[in-house]
């Protein structure tokens, strides 16, 4: 089956920095991808190459099989900005009409789109009006136009409420069971990590890892924290019994491998009635992620 | 064509939001009907009907004015874009950027053909209201309407280049202005001093001429001036106008818009949004 997307050791260079570095990565229809990492480590710039805006300097793009930027890509891809901008004196069903003529759909399919992210009693006020998740409603009613079979949406949700951020993974999940590709960039990890396929992480332009959070977990092998509590009056006998833990107030904190998990537990078990309960805790997605994401000295 | 077709259509909407097409319209009906109240004394002196002494003076009021309305418009074209950040999202649209250039040109001719044919339209009713002999002039106004579209669509495509070369907007009002100040006021100043300097030599007989008709402002001037000897009279530079022949002023004008616009295109591919 041909890839949505497909980029080989793709390297860009701004005058003085390295924005991207031998970055390989496919993306197969109906897959929903997430891009994550720190604030510029190349995200926009990926996503800005795969649209055509801005030249790389060696690798290889295809986007739906053809060059980025030329017709067939930019007739089946669809874009939503870092930070989407329309002209303010324009409503935002003037706005989509405009975009669906660009498209050759019908304009009269404006107020089905806008009603679509929830934006139905606005469309006949000016843009200049809006508020900011407002306005990033309209930039992903524009995404919907003409069912397009590559989404690359930068930070779709940054400025969207709550609500408004599972509506739209309702409809990213719409569009990927219709086939639809999906590239999405995020900072906020746990709706990522819920509503998409697959994780890829860059750092200084570098593609560190990429796959599922468990294969993430697994790749990353951080120590797993247990919390063991005694029984009243066996704190110190607990404490002298598991030597690498540390006492700390009520409880007892020790940390141990993935593959050690087993046999601690059943070390603790054995303790008998000096121990009252014990909580195990797995490394966070937020420790997993800054494991991949540590920038150079940190 | 349908995407020109879709851009012209949203930036004749901005336009009439933006109020240029009530300031344009309004531009070009007041400095008419002043003009042509100021410029009706003469007309039985010149043997000249009415209305074609009005399109003599409408004729030097259109050189200011037109090219002046045109880069109004126009210096945003491109800079505006690239400032309000929604350049990046409408390329990744399958329009070109010919396309893009070509649909802001037809709204903005649109606009300058209301705020033309209210002006002049204005101007001729009064003169016809007054001179009953006035209708002979007609042929001679309906030339000056479509010389002005042609002359503000040179100046439109210029703005577009301009304000793809400023990528700002200030930066491009600036060019705008000295573009103005340069092709309309210093240019014919300077062939003027040229002229006394050379004392009727080779430079006058020979390179004037060119130099006239290379200026599509100067172009448009001779052509509305050369097709009607009475307004030539008028405007006191017959002479100028009588030794080019008014087929060379007419490939200019039509020359301008289009090379402009392409120069406006390829300034523009350079533009990374
Ligand atoms: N036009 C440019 N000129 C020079 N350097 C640039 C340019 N655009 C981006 N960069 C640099 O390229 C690197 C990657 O930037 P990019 O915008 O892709 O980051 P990002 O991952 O999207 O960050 P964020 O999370 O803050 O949006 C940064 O170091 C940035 O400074
Ligand atoms: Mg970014």
């Amino acid at each position: 089956m041909m890839q949505t997307l497909t980029l080989s050791r793709l390297t860009k260079r701004y005058r003085d920095t390295e924005a991207l570095r031998d970055v390989s990565l496919d993306v197969a229809p109906g897959e929903r991808v997430a891009l994550l990492g720190h604030n510029g480590a190349g995200k926009s710039t990926l996503m800005k190459i795969i649209l055509g805006l801005i030249s790389f300097d060696s690798g290889e793009v295809q986007v739906l099989g053809a060059a980025p930027g030329s017709g067939p890509a930019r007739a089946g891809v669809a874009y939503l900005p870092e930070s989407v901008a329309f002209h303010p004196a324009l409503t935002g069903l003037e706005q989509i009409r405009h975009y669906l003529r660009l498209r050759g759909e019908p304009a009269r399919l404006a107020s089905e789109l806008l009603a679509r992210v929830g934006l139905a009693d606005a469309g006949r006020r000016r843009i200049g009006t809006y508020s900011k998740g407002m306005r990033q409603r309209v930039g992903l009613a524009q995404a919907l136009i003409g069912h397009p079979r590559l989404l690359v949406l930068d930070e779709p949700t940054s400025g969207l409420d709550p609500v408004s951020r599972r509506d739209f993974y309702a409809l990213l999940d719409g569009l990927a069971a219709e086939g639809a590709s999906v590239l999405l960039s995020s900072h906020a990890l746990t709706e990522v990590e819920a509503r998409t396929d697959r994780l890829v992480i860059l750092s200084q332009g570098r593609l560190v890892t990429q796959g599922s959070l468990s294969d993430l977990r697994r790749q990353a092998d951080l120590p797993i924290m247990l919390h063991v509590t005694p029984r009243t009056g066996a704190s110190g006998r607990l404490a002298e019994a598991l030597p690498q833990g540390r006492m700390n107030g009520t409880a007892l904190h020790m940390s141990c491998g993935q593959d050690e998990k087993l046999a601690t537990l059943s070390r603790i078990a054995g303790l008998g009635e000096i121990v009252s309960d014990v909580d195990v805790t797995p490394p966070s997605l937020e420790d997993i992620y800054s494991h991949f994401s540590r920038r150079d000295g940190q | 064509m349908s995407r020109i077709l879709a851009t012209a259509r949203s930036e004749f909407l901005i336009a009439l939001r933006n109020r240029w097409v009530s300031i344009a319209v309004a531009m070009m009906v007041v400095f008419s009907l002043v003009l042509s109240a100021a410029g009706s004394a003469p007309t039985g002196a010149l043997g000249a009907d009415r209305l074609s002494v009005t399109v003599a003076s409408l004729t030097s009021l259109a050189v200011y004015l037109v090219p002046l309305v045109a880069l109004l418009m126009s210096f945003d074209g491109v800079a505006g874009e690239v400032e309000r950040g929604t350049l990046p999202l409408l390329l990744t649209y399958p329009l070109s950027r010919a396309e893009l250039l070509t649909g802001k040109l037809f709204a903005h001719v649109a606009v300058l053909t209301f705020a033309v044919a209210a002006g002049y339209g204005s101007a001729a009713l009064s003169a016809i209201a007054t001179d009953s002999a006035a209708l002979a002039g007609t042929p001679a106004l309906w030339r000056l309407f479509w010389t002005s579209i042609l002359l503000g669509a040179a100046f439109l495509c210029l703005g577009y280049a301009l304000s793809a070369l400023a990528q700002r907007p200030s930066g491009a009002a600036g060019l705008a202005i000295g573009l103005w100040l340069a092709m309309i006021v210093l240019y014919d100043l300077g062939l003027l001093a040229a002229i006394v300097a050379d004392g009727g030599g080779w430079f006058t007989t020979e390179l004037f001429p060119w130099l006239l008709i290379g200026n599509p402002a100067d172009a448009f001037r001779l052509y509305n001036l050369a097709a009607s000897e009475a307004t030539a009279a008028a405007a006191g530079i017959g002479g100028a106008a009588n030794a080019i022949p008014p087929m060379h002023a007419l490939v200019s004008m039509l020359a301008w818009p289009v090379l402009a616009l392409g120069a406006a295109v390829l300034i523009f591919r350079r533009i990374t949004p």
